[in-house]
């Protein structure tokens, strides 16, 4: 871990340098529910606050026109950090969940029909479940997964046996937020095109951990939020490919997404614009774009290359440990998440432990109630890393576990 | 942690006196913690007078939401089932003797809403039997 400066990070996250209790210091292993933010990003927030805000678009004066090309740039930067082919082909939403319902409801709506088959996975979040169920019960679509594995991969071959459904669409996350599984985004896309389906990429755990290029993916959608990749919440993206978007009929109606309004109708405005009701969250699309200036900086592939090296010795250390089950697959498939179960000890009580010890993990089914279920298993506590994360981190998560099971052996 | 885990819990938690299952009952009412897969079953037995004399409780949970179901249940024996039912959120709070965010409160009031929607007759057990 020599070319990477953790303690140059960290020294740039204001939050990791409280005590949680006094004399405690904080072990924020929790980044896969939402990441720590950078001082840059509260900068560039603040700075937006103080200097530029206003409404964008349509106004006028200076800071109008400022407040509109902050906006504008932060999408310029979004498009190039996902390797899109342009701006346009970035919405913004106000997180992954908003993004996977818009396509649902506005290419879905409009494409699908009863019978239509939309293959998912079962490591998906909620998110990227709930509204294919919605969509499905409206209108009678046949929802199919593809398994996954004793091991926490993805079975490729059952999905092979899938797409002779021939279906429309098919779904997935590029990383589990449970199993920490890192899919095999480009095979799968591929497959499903060679079917003759359209893809969609969860990319609320991907996108801020490793390298991702929708152009190289060849994706057709990519949704993902700002809060785990050091920005702002209240902040997501959807990524479509430009052909796609400019077909698909709005979301939202409002102010922004129309060209003209007359008492009974409407034209609608051009892509992304046609997707952005409203105002939007300014000072949060800014905090984005400083968060893609920060990774930018770094490099994604630096990113994940430090946090294999974390999970790596993370699994080493936890698979010591009697008692410790973790779930999913070995250190090369996945990023920095770890889910295990203790033999006879809830995971509330293990995280309630580690919270008094500074460390905070989370405890449950982390919005994977179905992957909890084919594992026969209530809930997990579950540790997560990010490029702020250290090794002294993992071994006073270690010793907090021993404690655990001190107090409750 | 000393508070929240203090003896009397641990001590609950590990040596329950009224883990079970009571065959035949006169009360039963199960329910679970969806956010944290915790489920709980507890049975009443009732004399003429309608006085709890036994009670039982079975399923899994944290510490938190086991040793209350625990604490809970010895309380009621020698209760009539009006005064089970005026039971409060304070009253169960007061014997688990902590205090508790509003996470681990959920845990720690689902004893006392699975027991008050079983003496109720209720079929689901709303979480406004426990509010103030």
């Amino acid at each position: 871990m020599t070319a990477f400066d953790v303690s140059k990070i960290r020294a740039d996250f204001p939050i990791l340098q409280r005590e949680i209790h006094p004399g405690v210091p904080l072990v924020y292993l929790d980044s896969t529910a939402t990441a720590q933010k950078p001082r840059q990003v509260l900068a560039a927030m603040d700075t937006y606050y103080q200097q530029s805000n206003a409404n964008i678009h349509r106004g006028v004066h200076t800071l109008a026109e400022e407040a509109t090309a902050l906006y504008e740039d932060a999408r310029a930067k979004i498009a190039r950090f996902i390797g899109a082919a342009s701006p346009a082909e970035v919405v913004y939403t106000r997180n992954t969940t908003e993004s996977i319902n818009l396509v649902a409801f506005s290419w879905g709506r409009a494409n699908l029909a009863a019978g239509d088959v939309i293959i998912l996975t079962e490591m998906e979040h909620h998110s990227n479940l709930v509204p294919w169920q919605m969509l499905a019960a409206e209108r009678q679509l046949r929802l199919e997964f593809i398994p996954v594995t004793r091991e926490g991969l993805l079975d490729l071959d059952e999905y092979r046996r899938l797409l002779e459904l021939r279906p429309r669409l098919v779904a997935f996350t590029q990383m589990s937020n449970v199993l920490g599984t890192i899919n095999p985004a480009r095979e799968i896309i591929a497959l499903a095109h060679q079917a003759g389906a359209l893809t969609l990429v969860d990319g609320a755990q991907s996108v801020p951990h490793l390298p991702v290029n929708v152009t190289e993916l060849d994706a057709d959608f990519l949704a993902f939020s700002a809060h785990k990749m050091c920005g702002p919440m209240g902040i997501g993206i959807l990524y479509g490919k430009r052909a796609l978007l400019q077909a698909m009929p709005p979301f939202l109606g409002g102010g922004d997404m129309i060209k003209k309004v007359h008492l009974r109708s409407f034209t609608t405005n051009d892509i992304p614009y046609k997707f952005e009701a409203g105002t939007p969250a300014v000072a949060e699309v800014v905090g984005l774009g400083a968060a893609v200036d920060y990774l930018s900086a770094i490099g994604m592939a630096a990113i994940e290359a430090y946090e294999q090296e974390l999970i790596a010795a993370a699994l080493t250390q936890l698979n010591d440990i009697p008692g410790l089950q973790v779930f999913g697959p070995a250190a090369a498939h996945k990023g920095g998440v770890a889910s295990f179960t203790l033999d006879g000890i809830h995971p509330h009580d293990v995280a309630q432990v580690l919270d008094a010890e500074g460390v905070a993990v989370r405890a449950g089914h982390h919005c994977a109630m179905p992957l909890h279920e084919k594992f026969n298993i209530p809930a997990t506590t579950r540790a997560s890393f990010y490029l702020y994360s250290t090794p002294q981190e993992i071994e006073r998560l270690v010793a907090g576990i021993r404690k655990v099971q001190k107090l409750f052996g | 942690m000393d508070d929240l885990y203090r003896e009397v819990i641990i001590e609950h938690y590990k040596n329950p006196g009224y883990r079970g299952e009571l065959d035949p009952h006169d009360f039963s009412f199960e329910d679970e913690n969806p956010l944290c897969g915790d489920h709980l079953r507890i049975d009443l037995r009732v004399d003429d007078a309608g006085v709890v004399t036994e009670a039982a409780f079975s399923g899994h949970g944290c510490a938190i939401s086991q040793a209350s179901a625990d604490l809970l249940l010895e309380s009621v024996i020698g209760k009539s089932l009006d005064e089970v039912r005026q039971l409060t959120k304070e009253d169960l709070l007061e014997l688990l003797g902590i205090e508790l965010g509003p996470v681990r409160l959920k845990c720690a009031l689902l004893s006392l809403k699975v027991l008050k929607a079983g003496v109720y007759g209720l079929g689901e057990a709303p979480d406004s039997l426990v509010e103030d």
